[in-house]
């Protein structure tokens, strides 16, 4: 009989679905879209766990979270010691939990994946974040006696916390050097509150506070004070100075009004908050049709901020078939049940203004599928002849960016690459100057939160081997 | 939090705001600049940077009153305090011996041109200034430029000081003194750096502007500074603000400066005391 409730139990396929936001009503606030597991749910959930005796999921997570550990807790209804296991490895669950693509990492490598869907693990790494700040109080972990070691970190993006955290766990002291006048980085001026509430990263970033890291704002290293001069008092340095400048699609009229970054209209209504003009000083254009070029999470946040910002029309376009879409599964479900339009194997070739230099149309051309390309994707090619206008009021380019110039531009002795990332070494992410580590989207240029905080757990570990005489 | 040591007004419509921040004032140079929040709801603008004080750790601009957010920074009184000062932000003004420079200001950029003419004498090059206002009224530090230049040149459309003219006037006036420059640097509004390169072209006078865009973040990360320098994108926050006047595409960036005018004065125009706009 008990055997056959365990045969019953493997063969729980479906994972629980997450309750979200109607669309209809979703579309006219910037209200977080998935509302999260009730206790009931997540504990069903994680009984779907077959807990396997040589678990994968955990190798597909960058940075290594214990992840039958944290699931079994779930079962068990022990939720403090759930989220404890996460945090052993990890400064930023409900982030990671909201915004990690853990379908190409975790959920990826999950048994039960092979014949059904997999356990939704971030889903549950995020009921247990959200169950934790739910408490009265939140719980520290035991920090290793001081060191009296100094280690500035550049940025207080989720590279510098991951950074932060470890070692400030470890006794060294941490002073985080912040550009901009909130923390967070991408977390705060890049992922829609719609997608990942701000007051959770403004959470996350007091924890690592509590820990004791001492934060300086508005303080740009480079220009504020070079990476040489911190040098001088510190005894190790982390560049996780974050992203740079917005790539280009190198087309006429790019430069036209009415014409964004991604990073620049998603900052204008994250950051400094334009949706709510005129209660906030900084403006952003309410335009009536968007169309947003590119086919990333970054794309997929402008398309869907556009859409609540109140345009009637918002375009996705995309040079390749939805197949090849970057973006994560959900997002881009979310956006088409948000009312995107997808207009795919489109290629904008060129944006036409009006007289007084706005944005009015672009001319695209309309792309057919080749052989794969060395990242693996159909190549798109386009087809003769078909030229045609597609009008638009507003353009959002969300095609990437390069890594931050100004650590780079300012800090003798550091290599950098021809995209203009910092080198470091992967299994050290030590850069080619002594002292000096870096990791994120510095190094990376457009790449995810959880690699930049897998970059930051690789730094921690080197830094604090260096600081302790280790290496 | 950084305090307010002043705010004046100047002359009209032109504010002397003088902030502790000591690490700006440790490491700004000429021609760069800061970002400021009014406070809390505020935009992040730009605000060249005009004087310091590194033993006193304050730093100087000169801004005008535009639009919404400048009307904020013109109500501070000294001791209040705004959220963010950051900076110092862009490359500093590239200042060696060229020989002769002349240093052209109108508007704000009186104020920031004078560290940049500073630093050029102390360099050991040939000074000469520019001014241009539209009445003496509205002229100011011409004292402190008269320190740092072997001669000033004013222009005022009224006449009420130096030359009656315009900035149209300056190649035939430092013709006129026989001076021929090695390096003309402006600050200042959009129109002066805009008709100062088209006169300067001609002649040959290698003409460096101080670019004023629309800026959110100011470190490179945003785009929205973006211009056209000889046929490519540049970035004013990381690549300039300096830039060589006659490679640049005007009407692109004044259109592109132009964009949120109409948001820049609404917040106003909504408040009760202003209901006359």
């Amino acid at each position: 009989m008990t055997d056959e409730k365990q045969t019953k139990k493997t063969l729980d396929l479906k994972r629980r679905p997450m309750p979200k936001q109607d669309h209809l009503e979703r579309i006219r606030n910037f209200d977080e879209v998935a509302l999260g597991y009730a206790v009931e749910t997540a504990r069903e959930e994680a009984s779907r766990c077959l807990n396997c005796k040589n678990p994968l999921c955990n190798k597909g997570c960058p940075v290594g979270i214990d992840i039958p550990g944290f699931i079994k807790c779930i079962i068990e209804g022990d939720f403090s010691s759930g989220i404890r296991k996460i945090k052993e490895t990890n400064a930023l669950p409900a982030v990671c939990g909201r915004v990690c693509p853990q379908e190409e990492q975790c959920e990826k490598m999950c048994v039960l994946g092979k014949k059904g869907e997999p356990v939704s693990i971030g889903r549950l790494e995020r009921f247990l974040a959200d169950w934790e700040a739910a408490q009265a109080k939140m719980e520290l972990p035991v920090v290793a006696p001081k060191t009296g070691k100094k280690v500035a970190i550049v940025g207080a993006g989720p590279a510098g916390i991951t950074v932060a955290n470890d070692l400030l766990i470890l006794g060294h002291d941490v002073t985080i050097f912040e550009a901009l006048h909130e923390c967070g980085g991408v977390l705060i001026y890049g992922i829609p509150e719609f997608r990942l509430p701000k007051s959770i990263v403004s959470r996350e970033v007091e924890y690592v506070k509590r820990l004791g890291a001492q934060i300086q704002m508005d303080y740009i290293v480079g220009t504020t004070r070079t990476v040489d001069e911190l040098l001088e008092e510190f005894d190790a340095l982390f560049v996780g100075a974050g992203a740079g400048l917005p790539w280009f699609m190198e087309i006429p009229g790019e430069n036209l009004n009415g014409v964004y970054s991604a990073n620049e209209y998603l900052t204008r209504v994250n950051l400094m908050k334009g949706y709510r003009f005129p209660e906030y000083d900084t403006p952003v254009k309410q335009p009536s049709r968007v169309a947003v070029v590119g086919g990333g999470n970054v794309a997929m946040d402008s398309a869907r901020t556009a859409v609540r910002l109140g345009a009637d029309e918002v375009h996705l376009v995309y040079r390749r078939s939805r197949t090849e879409l970057p973006a994560r599964l959900e997002e881009v479900e979310n956006a088409e049940e948000e009312g995107v339009i997808f207009d795919l194997l489109t290629l904008p070739i060129r944006l036409i203004g009006d007289e007084n230099g706005w944005i009015k149309e672009i001319e695209c051309l309309e792309m057919e599928l080749g052989e794969p390309d060395e990242s693996g994707r159909r190549r798109p090619v386009p087809v003769k002849g078909s030229n045609f206008l597609m009008p638009a009021d507003a353009v959002v380019i969300a095609i990437g960016n390069s890594p931050n110039p100004l650590v780079p531009m300012t800090t003798p002795g550091l290599e950098i690459n021809k995209k203009g990332g910092i080198v470091t070494n992967p299994e050290t992410a030590l850069t080619s100057k002594p002292k000096v580590w870096a990791g994120g989207d510095v190094v990376r240029g457009a790449a995810t939160v959880i690699s930049a905080m897998g970059d930051g757990r690789i730094a921690a570990a080197a830094i604090h081997k260096y600081l302790t005489g280790q290496a | 939090m950084y305090e307010v040591i002043e705010r004046r007004m100047i002359v009209p419509n032109l504010h002397e705001f003088i902030v502790r921040a000591p690490a700006v004032a440790r490491s700004v140079k000429p021609g760069q600049f800061v970002i400021v929040r009014p406070e809390e709801h505020g935009e992040r603008i730009p605000l060249s940077v005009a004087d310091w004080d590194r033993q006193a750790g304050t730093v100087t601009s000169i801004f005008m009153q535009v639009g919404a957010s400048t009307a904020k920074l013109a109500r501070l009184k000294p001791g209040q305090t705004i959220p963010t000062y950051a900076g110092p932000l862009g490359k500093r003004t590239a200042i060696e011996k060229f020989g002769t420079v002349l240093c052209v200001g109108g508007c704000y950029g009186i104020g920031s041109i004078y560290p940049i003419a500073r630093a050029l004498k102390e360099a050991g090059n040939k000074v000469y200034t520019f001014l241009e206002a539209r009445s003496a009224f509205l002229l100011y530090w011409e004292d402190k430029l008269a320190g740092t230049s072997d001669g000033t040149f004013i222009v005022t459309r009224d006449g009420t000081k130096g030359r009656k003219g315009h900035i149209g006037d300056m190649p035939s006036m430092i013709a006129g003194a026989g001076i021929t420059p090695d390096l003309v640097i402006v600050n200042g509004c959009t129109f002066l750096l805009m008709r100062t390169s088209a006169l300067t072209k001609p002649l040959g006078w290698k003409t460096i502007v101080s670019m004023n865009p629309i800026m959110i973040d100011g470190t490179g990360m945003c785009g929205v500074c973006r211009l056209s320098v000889g046929g490519k994108t540049k970035f004013a926050c990381v690549d300039g603000p300096d830039f060589d006047g006659h490679e640049i595409d005007w009407a692109e960036f004044l259109a592109r400066r132009k964009s949120y005018s109409p948001e820049e004065v609404d917040p106003l125009r909504r408040s009760s005391c202003a209901s006359h706009f």
